[in-house]
């Protein structure tokens, strides 16, 4: 019995390890803003938050382009939290996103992608 | 009274002016488009724009500017606007109209055809002739402008209120202007003879000419100028231009044409609902005659168009006349007439205030009884016209001396507190605001002026309550114990001067330790992070690259270069005092070209280089400094430029040396940052050609030394510098002008312009005196150090960050890839590049799939 439970438990677990894909390195990333990387034909904008509101380390990927202005800018926003929520700034026209749907706050029927990313050691991960 | 109709009817609305528009809204306001149908037709090409500021247009407002509304206002209601249809013909019997392009059927119409310039029948000034000028429209401002290219003098005849108005303009385009009138004195309908006189000597005083008494016969060819005006008697008068300006006729033309009843001097005869002789047709605005009366403003026509949206919807309210007391300010001058100005009222008394010194005139029209303003007239001072107007419109007693109204208010008027008004006190009377619905916009919640003028439209219309509005709305707060929320945003429950000084007592150094002790614990946010990073900037200026301070800057800030639309950035370098080298030109040239940059002079004396993807910053810093650069701060909040002229050295007229004295302030304060950007200027003499008195700091030689001039703004809301000291040497001007940035840096809210903080300072301009000149507040020495020690610590940004691998790797377009954004794409114009319009890509993307 005990044997069975833990088969299935390893199968799971690369299972997911084949979802996770690396993305670039920790070192890349920069404390309480936004860098950008290639994810397949994407281009992902990854927010890095040392500490966030829970005291834990917080990281999000959310589509690099701007839909206001058309221009691929997002990453370059300033993040910050607005009512509990993180979010970023278009550095162009100032509209806020939440990075954990995508949401932005000033038009709410406007939704950008957002992916789920992770820190492994050195590595950021992400799953596709 | 009207039942709402159950089917859907058509409702169509001839003209698309200031008051068909405002119809408009009200009607969408009251849920219209559930029941009808609606049309709106205007002959013009324009959609619906602000007459009444139909002059800004000349100072920098255009067509779009000066519309009403959203533009999709129309669309989102569901309401077809037809632009550029004129509107040929009603059938009354049909219920048609007949336009350029077709015919609509109606249910009801209404009448919305405002007024049209009267010429008078002036030999030489027929239908057609060039010189037929008149101020009305869009267009007609355009006509205007062309005439005025070859033209040196203009004239235009009538001098009422428009009359001026368009003396003012053609002043404004740069010609030689002249004013005919043919009354005795200027504004005959609002003014008496000595409000005419005081008003004259003021126009004269600006370099207007002023003709009274002159009717003009006819228009020839000119001998100087290209046309000749001769008056009755022999005088005459030549010019290049005229425009007409002789008052207005109702547009009753269609109304005319199809036999709805006219009033004897023109204008569609309407009753208390607006309705003309034919129930299913109502006018409103200029066109419309009600009681024997037009009126020529816009207030009275919003209030029909209320009256009408009203009884559209089964809800009439009548319409009983209007005000037309006007208050103005014409080339400068302010001019106010209320009531009956002409004291024609029976046992009428007056009280006259003359100054003539200062050519002011004030008159005020008593009732026969004493007890009541009836009437007044103001030349030159404007101020006491909102009390007077309350006075007069509410019917409120007057003081035992009523003289004291219109005395010089140094002498200790009573003026009238908004406490003293009752709740019917018509605020503002273009969107029939009164005090009662201010006040009750206030208990609903609106907090700041914005949010009161959004939720009750008042001060939306001629702008003419804007200041009384103002003070019934802070007194109403005050009262109410509201304290107006001043905190930053979210995290910090202070305002930018508060956190200003706790930076400075406790000695803080960084965002988070800031946030940790006097924030709520959060991120921080796009308001607070900058305005912190400028503070901690201006304290203690460590290099914003710093690992700390790069989270907290705008994305300019943060890569030292201003972010274009596409994402691409633009390059700065500093060119002190606008001073270059040939050597340096063809440095900065061969930068352009090696990185095919869109390269452009500066209003502000350097040059721009555009079109530079973030990767490739670092590259052409690494030339730029190699070359001998430094960073202009064109993204940061501070200190940009200091403009020059060149001064005593090649200038025959120059009397100091105003480059070096420019190249010192530039050096001195590169890179000082402050709650809002910093311009400075130098000009040599007193012919000013370096545009000192635009600036934050305004430097003009004198032949003794520098006078200082501060505070100035060009940009949305220009403002004159204003004469701060004279005749400084040049220690005595550093000196200045370090306590004045420091103070300014101190005490000023986040993103407030060295102007806007002046105005808003207690004590004016005497307290900054005092506080800069005469140390009152013995903080001269403190501010002077403090400057010393951000210049100190000055480096080239710039050149901080190439000396830092970890730093530059911010620089990447991509953290995992090369490339460059392949979204970012250029086309050629004019010998260089630029950015990719939508429509073009769009079309790249077509051609692309079809190939
Ligand atoms: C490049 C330049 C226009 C040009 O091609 O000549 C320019 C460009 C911009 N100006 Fe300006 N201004 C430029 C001279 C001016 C001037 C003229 C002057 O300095 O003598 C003025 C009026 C003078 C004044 O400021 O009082 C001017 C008044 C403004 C304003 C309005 C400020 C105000 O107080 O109303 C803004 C908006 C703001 O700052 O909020 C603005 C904002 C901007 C911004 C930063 C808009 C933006 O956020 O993208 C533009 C981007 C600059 C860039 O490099 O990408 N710009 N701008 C000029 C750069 C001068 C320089 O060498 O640094
Ligand atoms: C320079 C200037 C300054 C002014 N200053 C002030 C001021 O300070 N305060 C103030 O209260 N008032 C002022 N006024 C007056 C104010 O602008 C008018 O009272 C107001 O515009 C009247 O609105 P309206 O809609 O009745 O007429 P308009 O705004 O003239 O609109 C009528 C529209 O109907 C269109 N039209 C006419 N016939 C037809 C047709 N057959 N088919 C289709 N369309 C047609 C016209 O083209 C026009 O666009 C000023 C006016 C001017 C020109
Ligand atoms: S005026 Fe200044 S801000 Fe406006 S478009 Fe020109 S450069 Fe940009
Ligand atoms: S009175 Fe015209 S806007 Fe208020």
């Amino acid at each position: 019995m005990t044997t069975a439970l833990k088969d299935t438990a390893m199968k799971n677990d690369t299972l997911q390890d084949t979802r996770w894909q690396r993305l670039c390195n920790k070192a890349d990333l920069v404390a309480n803003s936004g860098v950008v990387a290639w994810w397949q034909d994407d281009q992902v904008a990854l927010i890095y938050v040392p500490k966030g509101r829970s005291g834990k380390t917080e990281l999000y990927a959310i589509d690099n382009h701007d839909p206001f202005s058309n221009a691929n800018v997002l990453g370059r926003g300033i993040v910050g939290d607005k009512g509990g929520e993180v979010v970023i700034a278009s550095p162009l026209y100032k509209q806020h996103f939440r990075l954990r749907d995508g949401i932005c706050l000033e038009d709410e029927t406007v939704q950008l992608r957002t992916w789920q990313v992770r820190l492994q050691g050195d590595e950021v991960q992400i799953s596709g | 009274m009207t039942t709402l109709p159950t089917t859907k009817k058509q409702l169509i609305i001839i003209g698309n002016g200031m008051v068909g528009h405002h119809c408009i809204e009200q009607l969408i306001e009251r849920g219209a488009t559930e029941h009808y149908t609606i049309h709106i037709f205007g002959e013009e090409r324009h959609r619906a724009y602000d007459r009444v500021h139909l002059s800004e247009y000349f100072s920098g407002r255009d067509a779009e500017a000066l519309a009403l509304g959203d533009h999709d206002l129309h669309r989102t209601h569901g309401i077809e606007l037809h632009l550029g249809e004129c509107v040929s013909k009603i059938d009354r019997d049909a219920g048609e109209i007949f336009t350029t392009d077709g015919r609509y059927h109606y249910d009801s119409l209404i009448l919305a055809t405002g007024s049209y310039p009267f010429v008078p029948p002036i030999p030489g000034a027929e239908e057609g002739q060039p010189n037929r000028l008149v101020y009305r429209t869009l267009d007609d401002l355009d006509q205007i402008r062309d005439a005025a290219k070859n033209a040196k003098r203009g004239v235009v005849i009538g001098g009422g209120l428009l009359g001026l108005e368009a003396a003012n303009a053609l002043k404004s385009l740069g010609i030689e202007a002249h004013v005919v009138e043919f009354a005795p004195r200027l504004m005959p309908v609002q003014l008496d003879e000595q409000g005419g006189a005081a008003l004259r000597e003021q126009i004269e005083a600006l370099g207007v000419g002023v003709h009274t008494g002159c009717a003009t016969e006819e228009i020839v060819a000119g001998d100087e100028y290209r046309y000749r005006m001769n008056f009755k008697g022999g005088e005459h008068l030549e010019t290049d231009l005229i425009v007409f300006s002789a008052g207005i006729r109702p547009q009753d033309k269609l109304a005319r044409e199809c036999s709805l009843e006219i009033g004897e001097r023109g204008g569609i005869i309407i009753d208390d609902t607006c309705r003309t002789s034919d129930p299913e047709i109502f006018a409103i605005g200029e066109c419309a005659l009600w009681n024997g009366q037009v009126f020529g403003l816009v207030a009275p026509g919003y209030t029909m168009a209320r009256t009408v949206a009203g009884c559209l919807m089964g809800d009439c309210e009548s319409f009983s006349g209007a005000d037309m007391s006007t208050k103005l300010k014409l080339l400068g001058v302010d001019v106010g007439s209320i009531g009956d100005a002409h004291a024609k009222t029976e046992g009428a008394k007056s009280y006259r205030y003359i100054d003539e010194a200062n050519s002011a005139y004030r008159r005020l029209v008593v009732s026969a009884d004493g007890k009541h303003v009836i009437g007044a007239v103001l030349v030159g001072d404007n101020s006491y016209y909102d009390t007077l107007l309350q006075y007069a419109q509410n019917g409120i007693k007057l003081p035992a001396d009523p003289a004291s109204l219109i005395l010089p208010q140094s002498e200790g008027t009573p003026t009238l507190g908004a406490d003293a008004l009752p709740e019917t006190a018509m605020i503002c009377s273009c969107h029939n605001v009164t005090k009662g619905a201010v006040c009750k916009a206030v208990d609903a919640g609106c907090s700041d002026l914005a949010s009161l003028k959004a939720e009750t439209k008042a001060s939306t219309g001629c702008g003419g309550c804007a200041a009384l509005l103002k003070s019934v709305f802070d007194h109403e707060l005050e009262s109410r114990g509201i304290e107006v929320d001043k905190s930053l945003c979210e995290h910090f429950s202070h305002t930018r001067q508060e956190l200003y000084s706790l930076v400075r007592v406790e000695g803080i150094e960084t965002f988070d330790a800031l946030m940790e002790k006097h924030g709520n614990g959060g991120l921080g946010c796009d308001i607070c992070k900058p305005a912190v990073a400028s503070i901690l900037a201006s304290s203690w200026n460590k290099p914003i690259t710093d690992p700390s301070n790069v989270p907290l800057q705008d994305t300019n800030d943060t890569f030292m270069a201003n972010m274009q639309k596409n994402g691409t950035y633009s390059v700065v370098p500093r060119i002190p005092g606008g001073e270059i080298t040939p050597d340096k030109l063809i440095a900065i040239g061969a930068v352009a070209k090696k990185y095919d940059l869109y390269t452009k002079i500066t209003g502000g004396q350097r040059i721009d280089l555009f079109g530079a993807q973030l990767h490739d910053l670092p590259d052409i810093w690494q030339e730029l400094i190699e070359a001998g650069f430094e960073t202009g701060h064109a993204y940061g909040k501070s200190t940009r430029t200091v403009k020059s002229c060149v001064g005593s050295t090649w200038c025959r007229y120059g009397v100091q040396d105003s480059v070096a004295m420019a190249l010192r302030i530039e050096d001195r304060y590169k890179g000082l940052r402050s709650p809002h950007k910093l311009k400075f200027a130098v000009s040599g003499c007193t012919r000013e050609c370096a545009e000192a008195q635009s600036k934050d700091v305004g430097v003009i030689a004198t032949d003794k030394g520098w006078n200082l001039y501060i505070s100035g703004n060009g940009g949305m809301r220009p403002r004159h510098a204003e004469l701060f000291a004279t005749d400084l040497d040049d220690e005595t001007l550093i000196k200045y002008i370090d306590r004045f940035l420091m103070f300014y840096i101190r005490t000023a809210d986040k993103l407030t312009r060295t102007s806007v903080w002046r105005e808003s300072l207690d004590g004016g301009l005497d307290y900054l005196k005092e506080v800069i000149i005469e140390d009152s507040l013995g903080i001269g020495a403190e501010l002077e150090a403090q400057m010393q020690h951000v210049v100190d610590h000055y480096e080239c940004e710039w050149a901080n960050a190439l000396k830092d691998p970890e730093k530059l790797k911010r620089f990447r377009t991509f953290v995992n890839d090369q490339r460059p954004d392949p979204a970012i794409t250029f086309v050629d114009e004019r010998g260089q590049k630029r950015p990719m319009r939508a429509e073009e890509l769009s079309n790249k993307i077509i051609a692309k799939e079809i190939s």
